[in-house]
């Protein structure tokens, strides 16, 4: 640690951090566009000069003659950083008119219009007008950019982050900056457009509304979205994100800093891959045999009407009804009676329904349900043929394994059983009589195989998202949630406990997981993650370190994986 | 120090004291009796002969909105919402969407509103959609007798909306805040964008 002085504050600042980051550290913004912690420094865009001095050993401050970019500019013990003064001012305001002399003023249909950094920085550093009487250049805009990426090339202020992404972090080298001065654009090679699975996060690089996702042009402006802290589901890197939600539609997912899980990006397939939690496809309503109107386990409201079922809750039915069938079938065999634990499953889930059915019998047996895996690991940046880097070398691993919390799942099961069995063991020899399934897959899951090994049980429970073979022939099926719906823990393949959290509400008749389980265990109170998660912490040694409840925005590392490094910290 | 300077800024009121003759209120009833037989017996009628004789709106009335046509009988709007978000009463709602790339005619833009819709019950009437927009594509006419038989009928949609453009365009009762100057350089088409800067000083320039 060094001692720097920014604007007349003192801060202990790391000897590897460049001028932005100990001024950041002081609490004072270094206006920058070009310059991104992942990748690497070019100083082009000059937005970050500042004046930069040192203090000699006699105690009196040298400053340096002329201003120097805050970004490429290292700091020793004794730096003396200055932001605030007349010169940095100026020359703030100058960099903005010249940024600003052809961007055009469409701000009002520019998507990034409420988060660009140009509108930010120009309301704090830069000066309300403009003294260019030219008329500006116009360009034409560029939508073969991508697959999911448009250039609004007019709108670009050079800054080439997403040119350096390509080469540095994907490794795939897209884009290029093309033409000398102010002919300066953003292209791609003819009929080579920038179409890598990491190729969305140049969108979120873009300082500007240059770059654009086509996928969320013009659906909504980004100030009437909410955000949630939430973790991606796509595969077991558990990328934090930001779930950004508006009158309970998911518009976008946004990769969330975290140097423990990902760094700073995410993935295409993690990025557009939510859509499957508005589909109307989806189960609505919990179902189950014995609900005939006007026989056993019919509805019922307050007026007492068979017909007039609009008001009727068909939850607390249901529940009554499982719980009871599935008492039933544990005191004639418990034995027999399987669950089936999904990988997409938060800790708490896991936890609430391995308690709930080891309360009732030590005999019922517990497994873990189908691990989706594609392919192998997929890790970037690639090399100029597209060979994956050396190992130790990776920036960013998109995983074959493609569920968050097998890791997670897999602890309370050895917690509850001494050993975790897989689902694909048991179908061989199939000698259950009951079934509780739970799945949560975004896509189908059920194969040939499992449908015929379940066969006719004497109780079919499918707790799921979507319907299937399964689902179709089950005594009850419980229309369950998305993982924006719900609140709970991930923990990813390098045992990286992270928190997600609730979203959006589930669709009317769904309960989310945890709440359903909940009352189907017949626990007291609501569904609280922090509460639960102190609970396990405390009961399944593996986990000891959830005990601590709130996990942070970065997430605690589990015990036995502590020593690993981080992978992927960029 | 502030706070005498506040009580500074305060004028504290007293309540008129009452004579007893005051307080019984007989001078009072007879005054407004009196004001009542002498407009009754002076044959001056103020009684309006609403609806044979209509009223002479100002023109900065604040009426039912319009959404305004471009040069080429566009609608003007480019779907930035900022109406949507100023709207103390949230009865405005549109749905952007990209321009029709292919359409020659729609060429120069980049998004338009798909749908526009204000809940002419809702609105509250006042202004503030058309002080935020940065195109001057929203207007309050000075129509002020709107009526409909259903809550349904009330909600304009962009058809609707540009309809009373072309009504108040043709009889000539344009709001006077269209003509008001210069408009914004958002407000700008390509070929306007061209022309000669306004001289300075003269509107909002950027």
């Amino acid at each position: 640690m060094v001692k720097v002085k920014v604007n007349d504050i003192e801060v202990d600042a790391d000897p590897k951090d460049n001028c932005i980051l100990a001024a950041r550290k002081a609490g004072v913004e270094i206006p920058h566009y070009c310059w991104h912690e992942s990748l690497s420094v070019v100083a082009s865009c000059r937005m970050c000069l500042v004046e930069v001095g040192e203090t000699k050993p006699d105690g009196t401050v040298a400053m340096g003659p002329k201003l120097v970019p805050g970004c490429q500019t290292p700091i020793k013990e004794g730096t003396v950083i200055r932001t605030d003064s007349a010169k940095v001012k100026t020359s703030q305001q100058m960099t903005l008119e010249l940024l600003l002399l052809n961007h055009p003023l469409d701000c009002s249909i520019c998507d990034q219009a409420g988060e660009c950094y140009l509108q930010d920085y120009t309301y704090k550093f830069g000066k309300a007008q403009s003294r260019l009487d030219e008329p500006k250049i116009q360009r034409m805009d560029k939508y073969h950019i991508g697959e999911q990426i448009a250039l609004f090339t007019d709108r670009c202020v050079m800054c080439t982050r997403c040119v350096r992404f390509t080469r540095e972090i994907s490794g795939t080298s897209e884009l290029q900056v093309v033409a000398r001065g102010s002919h300066e654009e953003i292209d791609v090679f003819p009929d080579e457009p920038c179409n890598n699975k990491l190729a969305g996060n140049v969108v979120d690089l873009c300082p500007v509304g240059a770059l654009c996702s086509k996928d969320f042009l013009y659906k909504k402006r980004v100030w009437w979205l909410k955000h949630a802290e939430s973790v991606c589901t796509g595969c077991s890197t558990g990328c934090s994100i930001h779930v950004d939600q508006a009158e309970n539609k998911v518009y976008r997912l946004r990769p969330r800093e975290n140097a423990q899980a990902q760094g700073h990006f995410m993935c295409d397939e993690g990025r557009f891959g939510f859509k499957y939690i508005h589909d109307e496809r989806r189960l609505s309503s919990p179902r189950y045999s014995g609900a005939v109107t006007g026989s056993k386990g019919s509805y019922s409201n307050a007026r007492g009407k068979p017909e007039d079922l609009s008001f009727a809750d068909p939850w607390p039915e249901a529940l009554k009804q499982a719980r009871k069938r599935i008492a039933d079938e544990i005191k004639s065999d418990a034995n027999g009676f399987v669950a089936v634990f999904s990988p997409f499953m938060t800790v708490e889930e896991a936890y609430l329904l391995a308690s709930f059915l080891k309360g009732l019998d030590r005999r019922v047996r517990l497994v873990l349900g189908p691990v989706p895996v594609v392919g192998n690991d997929d890790r970037y940046p690639k090399g100029s043929k597209g060979e994956p880097p050396a190992a130790g070398k990776e920036k960013f691993t998109i995983r074959a394994e493609k569920c968050p919390n097998r890791v997670g799942v897999e602890a309370v099961l050895r917690s509850f059983q001494g050993e975790v069995s897989r689902l694909e063991s048991l179908l061989r020899q199939p000698d259950a009589r009951a079934w509780y399934f739970v799945g949560g897959y975004p896509q189908g899951w059920v194969t040939d195989a499992i449908a015929s090994a379940v066969g006719k049980p004497s109780l079919l429970i499918v707790q799921d998202i979507f319907p299937s073979p399964l689902s179709d022939r089950a005594d009850f099926v419980f229309a369950s949630a998305s993982f924006a719906e719900r609140d709970g823990t991930y923990v990813n393949h390098a045992g990286l406990a992270q928190a997600t959290h609730a979203a959006i509400r589930p669709p009317a008749e769904t309960r989310a997981d945890g709440r359903l389980l909940m009352e189907l265990a017949e626990r007291t109170g609501l569904f609280n993650a922090m509460a639960l998660r102190k609970e396990i912490g405390n009961a399944i040694p593996e986990l000891s370190v959830l005990a601590a409840g709130d996990l942070g925005e970065q997430g605690v590392r589990l015990a036995r994986y502590a020593q690993q490094p981080a992978t992927a910290a960029t | 120090m502030s706070n005498v300077k506040k009580e500074k800024t305060v004028k504290w009121g007293e309540e008129p004291k009452l004579s007893i003759l005051d307080a019984l209120y007989l001078p009072a009833i007879a005054s407004g009796v009196a004001t009542a037989i002498r407009h009754a017996v002076s044959g001056k009628a103020t009684t309006r002969q609403y609806p044979e004789v209509e009223p002479e709106i100002p023109p900065n009335y604040r009426g039912v909105h319009r959404l305004n046509r471009d040069e080429e009988g566009r609608v003007k709007c480019v779907a930035c919402y900022m109406c949507q978000t100023a709207c103390p009463a949230n009865c405005i709602e549109i749905i952007a969407a990209p321009a029709p790339k292919d359409d020659p005619h729609w060429k120069d833009r980049d998004k338009y509103p798909a749908t526009f819709t204000i809940d002419e019950l809702r609105c509250i009437y006042c202004g503030m959609c058309e002080e935020a927009c940065p195109v001057d594509a929203i207007e309050l006419t000075s129509i002020y007798d709107l009526t409909g038989l259903s809550r349904q009928e009330m909600i304009f949609d962009r058809e609707k909306l540009l309809s009373v453009f072309d009504e108040t365009v043709k009889s000539g009762k344009d709001p006077v805040r269209t003509h008001r100057g210069v408009l914004g350089p958002a407000s700008e088409t390509a070929a306007t964008a061209k022309q000669a800067p306004p001289p300075p000083g003269r509107g909002r320039r950027g």
